[in-house]
């Protein structure tokens, strides 16, 4: 039993880096309707702007407040230069588009910083939390971040006017477009506000999986995996999503004889699809019904 | 969950319609292509000719994605893991059990075809995204899986498999390259006529039905879980000819060779090539051979960036990829005949 409770704790752990990268993909899957591919390079290059500010001698909440606005200014401008032409293509153009930027951020990152591993400070200390071996203050802190996160999200989508007007035109842009919002900026503003997200997250899961550009491959399949299986539309089954899968990773490592670290990520997943076999919208997703 | 909750989405098609008469190329340019893809070897260089195999067979495979996607309107990021099936299936029976090479094709598209069809199963009640998850699921299990280690007696495990390149037969003096060029072209331009009549068939217009509404197609009368999962099983199938040609080819199977950089390399010469349209495939076959060594050539540690940069400069040229090159051209021609 000790071994369970140590292994769900553990699961927890690693979920909270899934739950911030779900929270992102979720962001931007509500702001314009796709999933974005290249959301985790985003956040490992917002990530290396901070650690250069860094290494320049910026204190980390600096950093860390300069990151942020430049990743959401960032987000912006790739909407605004390289996804608005796109805006009338179909939908897998945009789906090829995301692939080239991610090709493009991967790259860029790797002439600039090179491929070698980097050390990223933490805020919050490593020490053990309340006196666990299995959860560092770190993790508690990233855990806390996220359900701050969480909590300040839902109140500016439900009681903001400018919330409200983003998902007014995220779910019925013609609509909204005829009460006088501007459809276009909102999508521009929901790519900033991802970008910003995803800096979060790449800032607190640097210091667990090391500074790299090829840091947030596996995080972000996870991070995908947990946004759908909490539900697209919902941000929080995004959060929910990323401590479950979390978890199951963790017990599947531990309980399924002959599943080392390799197969982990396949059972993960087919345990996903299972949930979505029965749940096909996810567990806190809305059913979209389509009309003729 | 209540009435009230429920979003309506509506006209957001995740594929767009391409009526099946313009999948195809019209009959005057589809001889010049084939006359051209029979002449070029014979002035070419080994290596070339080699080049020009992987051209054709990974043609091949981006059209058995086409038939999927662009057909019946089901995304799948889980092609290479049927690449993979079809491959190690050819292979294996080469060089475990000494079959001919040609037997082995029809066994990989048959036992592909299972596979897809299978997997098609717990598909169908995915769609879109979710559907790209559980496709993109398979396609990072399947090296996992050809590694395991009671398999490894056929496979070769993590090592792979050499495979044995095949000579040209009947004493024809042809270099062994240029001889499996020919075959190849053979296999793949049958495969291509089958697959222009299958979307032309009661079926084609079943998937394509499906494509455009599930809901009306199952109004009328079309069955929708049996064509969802056996457009699955032919894509599958075709993937899986494309995956065998290729251990042919490079006389090599090995698991890291079937990752998901493959399924979205065939992904993205879909998208070039443009979706729906099958002759398109070759065009999007070329640009994930050559593009990145055109890359490469530009700029070796901004390699990613170039292509990146490349691709986005198709995809805002061409957002429909291949098939708007020629639809437009065709509209020119025609204007100036008016003329």
């Amino acid at each position: 039993m000790e071994l369970f409770t140590n292994q769900v704790l553990a699961g927890i752990a690693t979920g909270a880096i899934y739950a911030c990268m779900a929270l992102a993909v979720v962001m931007i899957y509500q702001a314009i309707d796709h999933l974005n591919f290249a959301q985790g390079e985003m956040a490992m290059f917002s990530t290396f702007i901070s650690w250069q500010l860094m290494q320049w001698g910026v204190p980390y909440w600096g950093a860390f407040i300069i990151t942020l606005a430049f990743s959401f200014v960032a987000g912006i401008a790739i909407e605004r230069i390289l996804f608005k032409p796109l805006a009338k293509a179909p939908v897998l153009t945009n789906v090829a588009g995301f692939i080239a930027l991610f090709a493009i951020i991967n790259s860029s990152a790797g002439l600039i910083w090179d491929f070698t591993i980097k050390q990223y400070p933490t805020p919050f200390g490593s020490a053990p939390f309340l006196g666990s071996q299995l959860i560092s203050t770190h993790q508690a802190g990233m855990i806390g971040v996220t359900v701050l996160l969480l909590l300040g999200l839902y109140f500016f989508f439900q009681y903001t006017r400018i919330g409200l007007a983003m998902r007014a035109a995220a779910s019925v842009p013609e609509s909204a477009r005829l009460v006088g919002i501007n459809t276009s900026w909102m999508i521009a503003l929901g790519w900033g506000m991802a970008t910003a997200i995803g800096a979060i997250a790449g800032m607190l899961i640097a210091p667990v999986v090391f500074l790299e550009p090829n840091m947030m491959g596996g995080v972000l399949i996870y991070g995908f995996a947990a946004a759908v299986l909490g539900g697209l539309t919902s941000p929080f089954g995004a959060v929910v999503g990323g401590f479950l899968v979390g978890i199951f990773e963790n017990l599947a490592g531990t309980y399924i004889p002959g599943v080392g670290n390799e197969l982990k990520l396949p059972i993960a997943l087919a345990l996903i699809i299972s949930v979505l076999v029965v749940k096909p919208a996810g567990l806190f997703g809305r059913h979209i019904v389509k009309r003729v | 969950m209540s009435a009230a909750e429920e979003v309506v989405a509506e006209g957001h098609e995740a594929v767009e319609a391409v009526p099946k008469r313009a999948m195809t190329l019209g009959t005057g340019t589809s001889v010049v292509v084939l006359l051209l893809l029979i002449a070029v070897p014979l002035f070419a260089k080994n290596f070339v000719i080699f080049q020009l195999t992987q051209l054709l067979y990974l043609g091949l495979a981006v059209l058995a994605l086409n038939i999927l996607t662009g057909g019946s309107g089901q995304f799948s990021l889980g092609q290479s893991a049927f690449y993979a099936i079809g491959a190690y299936v050819t292979a294996v029976m080469m060089e475990q059990f000494n079959v001919p090479y040609f037997l082995c094709l029809p066994v990989s598209a048959v036992l592909c075809f299972g596979a897809g069809f299978l997997f098609g199963q717990p598909a169908l009640r995915l769609s879109g995204v979710y559907l790209a998850l559980a496709t993109f699921a398979l396609a990072t299990a399947m090296p996992q899986l050809l590694k395991l280690n009671f398999l490894e007696h056929w496979t070769g495990g993590v090592q792979g498999l050499v495979v044995t390149k095949p000579d040209a037969p009947f004493g024809l003096k042809m270099s062994q390259d240029m001889w499996l060029y020919y075959f190849t072209l053979v296999v793949v331009l049958a495969i291509y006529i089958l697959s222009v009549n299958l979307l032309r068939s009661r079926s084609g217009r079943a998937f394509m039905a499906i494509r455009d509404n599930e809901i009306a197609a199952s109004a009328m009368g079309i069955n929708v879980a049996l064509y969802k999962t056996l457009a699955f099983g032919v894509s599958a199938a075709i993937t899986g000819v494309a995956g065998g040609l290729s251990a042919i080819a490079v006389q090599f199977v090995a698991p890291d060779s079937f990752t998901i950089t493959l399924a979205i390399q065939l992904f993205l010469g879909m998208v070039v090539g443009g979706v729906g349209w099958l002759p398109g495939s070759i065009v999007g076959a070329a640009f994930i051979i050559f593009v990145p060594n055109i890359a490469e050539g530009i700029s070796k540690g901004l390699s990613g960036a170039v292509f990146g940069v490349l691709l986005f400069l198709v995809i805002y040229l061409v957002p429909h990829g291949a098939r708007q090159v020629v639809v437009q051209s065709e509209a020119w021609i025609a204007k100036i005949k008016q003329k």
